[in-house]
C-alpha cells in the first residue's frame, strides 16, 4: 500500500528534476552575447595544461583522501559518493 | 521523526532512475545539432598509496572513457581501497584491523546542442558499510561558449553495518541507513584569452545513521585508575553542509599555468573550514609535465566536539572523532607527467599517445583540541595535542585511442 509519505517523497524528487531541466532549457535561449574571446584566440584555454582537471582519475582519488579526512566537503569537484572511510 | 526510507526499495529506486532516463531522452530530441565538446576517449590505470598516522591504503583504479555513436559518452571505473588501520583511534580504543573496500561508478554523457546531461552511478561496498549514489547534471554553454553554467543533483543511499567483535562477520542485529541529497550549482568563465575562472555552490544534507559504529567519546572517571572512561558517541541525525568554491586558471606567456582556488565550508554542526590552494603547471620539451601543488586547510570543531566531556552523558550529541576537531592540514605536492606516442613497439595499434604519471603529496595534519591519549601518566586533558604527517603517492598510465 502506498503510503502517504511516499506519495510526497516522488513528487518532490519529480519537481526537483522538472526544474533542472526547464532551466537548461530556458538557458538555451542566452546565445545573443558577442564574444570578447573569438574562437580562433582559444588555442591557449583548449591546451592541456589550463585544464582545471587534467586527469580525472588522479583528481577525484585526491579529493576522496580529503574529504575522508576533514570535517568539510562539496564545491571541488568530488564525486560526492558515501564510504565507510574514517 | 520522518525518515526517507522509500528509495531504500529496489523497485522504487528502478522506477526512479528509469523516470531520470526518460527526461533526459526527452531533452535529447529537443535540442539541435552545435558546438561543444564530449570527454575524450581514454583509459588510465592508477596505483594508489596513503601511508600515515598508523594507517595504510593502497589499491588500483581503473577509469575507462569511450564515445560511442558520435553523440554519448560512457565511462566506467573500478577502484580497490585495501585498509591497514592502526590509527590513533583504534590502537586506543580498539584493535588493528585489515579490509578492502571496493567501487563501481559508470556514467553517461551526452551532447545535444550546447548543452551536455550527464547520469552516473556508484556503488561502494566494503564489509559492514555500502553505499549507493545516483547523480544527474546538465552543463551548458552561453554567450559565445565564454560561458558555462552547470546544474548538478545526486542522491545517496547508505547501509551502516557493523562488525561483531566475536564472530568476525557482520552484527545481524545493527543495521542502519543514511540517505543523501547533494544539489550544486557551478558556472565558468572566459575572462581572456589567458584566463579562466570558475565558481560552485553546493549544498549537501544527509539524514539517518551518521556516526561511526566504533568510535567512542571520553569523560572524566575519578572511579577508573587512569582518570577517564569511554562510552559510545552520538551524533544527530540530520546535517546540511553549504560550500562556495571559486578558482582560476592563467596561461603565462612562456608555455605555464597557474592556479588558484579557495572554498568557504559551513554545516549545521557549527563547523567552519577554508580551503586554500595554489599551482604551478611547467611543461618542458614536448615530452614532459612538472606539477607543484600547496594546500591549507583549517577548521573549527563541530558544536558537540570534545576531546575530553566532564562526565558521562555530558550533553544530547556527543563527537571525539578528530575530523570534527579544530586543525590545520598543509600539503605540499609534486608531480611529473612523461608523454609517449602511440606506435611503439608491444604497443596495440588503437594508442594514439600516452602519459606516465607520478604525483607525491606530503600532508602536515596538526590538532588543536585533540589529544594524543597513547602518552601515559598525565591528568586527562593535558596529553600533548595530536599531530601525524601523511604520504599520498599516485602511479598512474594514460592511453588516448
Amino acid at each position: 500500500m502506498k503510503a502517504k509519505r511516499d506519495v510526497k517523497f516522488g513528487a518532490r524528487t519529480l519537481a526537483k528534476l522538472s526544474f533542472l531541466l526547464a532551466a537548461g532549457t530556458l538557458l538555451a535561449a542566452c546565445s545573443s552575447v558577442e564574444p570578447w574571446v573569438k574562437p580562433y584566440e582559444r588555442d591557449r584555454l583548449a591546451d592541456p595544461i589550463m585544464a582545471f582537471d587534467r586527469d580525472p582519475v588522479s583528481s577525484s582519488y585526491l579529493h576522496h583522501v580529503f574529504d575522508s579526512r576533514e570535517g568539510a566537503r562539496g564545491a571541488l569537484g568530488s564525486a560526492g559518493g558515501g564510504c565507510g572511510c574514517n | 521523526m520522518f525518515r526517507s526510507r522509500t528509495l531504500h526499495n529496489p523497485a522504487r529506486r528502478a522506477r526512479a532512475a528509469l523516470f531520470i532516463l526518460l527526461l533526459v531522452a526527452g531533452a535529447l530530441f529537443a535540442g539541435r545539432a552545435s558546438a561543444g565538446v564530449l570527454p575524450e576517449d581514454r583509459a588510465d590505470l592508477l596505483y594508489h598509496r596513503y601511508d600515515g598516522g598508523g594507517v595504510t591504503i593502497d589499491g588500483p583504479s581503473l577509469l575507462v572513457r569511450k564515445k560511442f555513436l558520435e553523440k554519448f559518452s560512457l565511462s566506467a571505473n573500478y577502484y580497490i581501497d585495501m585498509v591497514s588501520s592502526a590509527s590513533i583511534d583504534v590502537i586506543t580504543t580498539a584493535s588493528p584491523y585489515e579490509e578492502e573496500r571496493k567501487q563501481y561508478s559508470v556514467s553517461l554523457d551526452t551532447l545535444r546542442g550546447k548543452t551536455t546531461y550527464s547520469l552516473g552511478f556508484t556503488n561502494s561496498k566494503e564489509n559492514d558499510y555500502e553505499a549507493d549514489t545516483a547523480y544527474f547534471s546538465l552543463s551548458h554553454d552561453l554567450f559565445g561558449d565564454l560561458t558555462t553554467i552547470s546544474l548538478a543533483f545526486a542522491r545517496g543511499w547508505d547501509v551502516v553495518q557493523q562488525r561483531d567483535a566475536i564472530t568476525g562477520g557482520v552484527d545481524p542485529d545493527f543495521r542502519e541507513n543514511t540517505d543523501r541529497r547533494t544539489y550544486s550549482m557551478g558556472l565558468s568563465q572566459v575572462i581572456t584569452r589567458n584566463f579562466i575562472v570558475g565558481a560552485t555552490f553546493e549544498t549537501i544534507t544527509d539524514e539517518g545513521f551518521l556516526n561511526n559504529p566504533y568510535r567512542t567519546v571520553r569523560f572524566v572517571d575519578p572511579t577508573s585508575a587512569i582518570g577517564y572512561s569511554f562510552e559510545d558517541e552520538i551524533y544527530p541525525r540530520t546535517r546540511t553542509s553549504n560550500a562556495v568554491a571559486i578558482r582560476g586558471r592563467y596561461f603565462l606567456p612562456y608555455r605555464a599555468a597557474v592556479s588558484a582556488q579557495y572554498r568557504w565550508f559551513n554545516d549545521t554542526w557549527g563547523i567552519l573550514a577554508h580551503t586554500g590552494e595554489i599551482g604551478y603547471t611547467h611543461p618542458w620539451g614536448p615530452k614532459w609535465i612538472f606539477d607543484a601543488r600547496f594546500r591549507y586547510y583549517t577548521q573549527e570543531r563541530a558544536d558537540f566536539f570534545s576531546d575530553l566531556f566532564p562526565r558521562a552523558q555530558a550533553q544530547n550529541f556527543l563527537a571525539r572523532d578528530k575530523e570534527l576537531s579544530t586543525f590545520v592540514s598543509q600539503t605540499a605536492g609534486l608531480g611529473a607527467t612523461y608523454e609517449f606516442p602511440g606506435g611503439l613497439p608491444y604497443m596495440p595499434r588503437f594508442v594514439k599517445k600516452g602519459t606516465l604519471n607520478l604525483r607525491w603529496d606530503h600532508i602536515f595534519f596538526d590538532y588543536e583540541d585533540f589529544r594524543d591519549i597513547r602518552v601515559g601518566g598525565l591528568a586527562p586533558g593535558t596529553e600533548p595535542a595530536y599531530s601525524f604527517e601523511a604520504d599520498v603517492m599516485q602511479l598512474f598510465v594514460s592511453i588516448w585511442f
